[in-house]
């Protein structure tokens, strides 16, 4: 056992059990640990990834540009974002709130017009080519276990979408469909429920290992 | 005027992302680029936004000595001392930065993610008393995943068959087909609210008053 000497690790391995002393109730260690990860993730995400990478080569940079040469036509087009971006601080007083409803419709219209044709071809079309069976040349043993999977495949997603179907009442077979859809989406859940706690579980492990290995040196 | 004129800059940007989307054309090709970069430019500013309503809530804390202002000390310093150590020093290996990110940063979230696992421990012996037999589906399947993905389930064996190859065959199949038919239904309810956004039908994001 060789517990180790370095600060860092000793930082690291304190404010981790910081954390775990809320499994026994709240108290200092836990909200000291919590307000330090929110202010030094905020710093981090202004500096590395606003700063760094949309500052900088964004803003800053075409606007260097600007300043060297006012009519670059190509850094002009810096001006309209930085003009929607200063409307979008209006929000901060309650009298100049009004002024952020441009950028934020500028957003809101890019992203729904960018949204339509993505999830038409990756949720819809791809996802439906991908249920859809092809039959295979006669030479293929058709009764496979991978054509029955795929025949398992296209029932559970028809009887998923008919649940979701409202347009008639679940009565009769269309009843008896959505309550198997229920079933499969139940699965479905009980799977992803099943797969994150096993994640969590993980980074537990991850942590313990930190733990014992890393700052206590037990191996 | 105050809600018009945002309602058609929305209209105007949704169709030209829709018609960019159709035509490899290099105007068009530009012009999605450049949207992107204003889109980017934005969101910046509204990351800034937030941070000025955060640390004004910390500040107003402090200053009047709200319960808990200490701890709103720590958040506002951590803050100061993170953005200067990545003014000063940069982000490379090594530099004070990149050591707050991988012994700071870094365990406390890994840390507060993986207490949630003692969390859906005890909410999911609430919500899996099996009352029914959506329950019994889900504690079933779940406990499936679960023992098939720890070293003790390769020890549970049907003949051929293993619990680990049978949480492996749910996740592929069934488990993909349900989320197959989630995802197709959330496709269509997200197109539908991005049609209303785009003609105006949807406008609560421009908040109230005139």
């Amino acid at each position: 056992m060789a517990i180790s000497h370095d600060p860092w690790v000793w930082a690291a391995a304190l404010l981790t059990l910081a954390i775990y002393s809320f499994l026994y109730k709240d108290n200092p260690f836990y909200k000291f640990a919590e307000h330090l990860y929110i202010g030094v993730s905020v710093g981090y995400f202004l500096y590395f990834i606003i700063w760094q990478q949309i500052v900088v080569p964004l803003i800053y940079d075409p606007l260097k540009v600007l300043f060297i040469s006012p009519f670059h036509t190509k850094e002009l087009l810096i001006i309209p974002p930085l003009i929607l971006s200063i409307m979008m601080l209006g929000r901060i007083s309650p009298r100049h709130a009004w002024m952020s409803r441009w950028p934020m419709a500028y957003v809101m219209g890019m992203g729904a017009g960018l949204a339509i044709p993505a999830y038409f071809q990756t949720n819809i079309f791809k996802q439906i080519e991908g249920t859809i069976i092809s039959i295979p040349p006669a030479t293929i043993e058709i009764v496979s276990t991978y054509y029955l999977n795929k025949l398992l495949v296209l029932i559970i997603v028809t009887c998923v979408l008919l649940f979701f179907y409202f347009s008639r009442e679940h009565k009769g077979a269309l009843g008896r469909i959505t309550i198997l859809g229920r079933w499969f989406l139940m699965l479905g859940f009980g799977a992803a429920f099943g797969y994150t706690v096993m994640a969590r579980v993980s980074l537990l492990i991850g942590r313990l290992d930190f733990l014992l290995h890393t700052w206590l040196g037990i191996h | 005027m105050r809600r018009r004129g945002p309602l058609t800059l929305a209209f105007i940007a949704g169709v030209a992302m829709i018609i960019q989307f159709f035509s490899p054309h290099p105007i068009l090709r530009t012009v999605y680029t450049e949207a992107l970069n204003w889109y980017r430019i934005i969101s910046a500013f509204t990351f800034m936004l937030g941070l000025i309503s955060l640390m004004r809530s910390h500040i107003t804390k402090v200053t009047h000595k709200r319960a808990g202002w200490g701890y709103s000390i720590v958040t506002i310093v951590s803050f100061i001392v993170m953005t200067i150590l990545g003014f000063t020093y940069g982000t490379g290996a090594g530099t004070p930065f990149d050591k707050m990110y991988e012994y700071v940063y870094a365990p406390l979230g890994a840390t507060v993610f993986s207490l949630l696992a003692f969390y859906l421990a005890s909410a999911s012996f609430r919500a899996f008393r099996a009352r029914n037999i959506d329950a019994t589906i889900l504690l079933v399947v779940a406990i499936i995943i679960m023992l098939g993905r720890v070293p003790v389930g390769s020890f549970i064996r049907w003949g051929r068959f293993s619990l680990p190859g049978l949480a492996e065959w749910i996740m592929a199949y069934p488990n993909m087909a349900a989320q197959r038919g989630l995802l197709i239904g959330i496709a269509l309810g997200a197109i539908c609210m991005s049609l209303k956004i785009i003609l105006g039908i949807e406008r609560s994001y421009l908040g109230r008053g005139g």
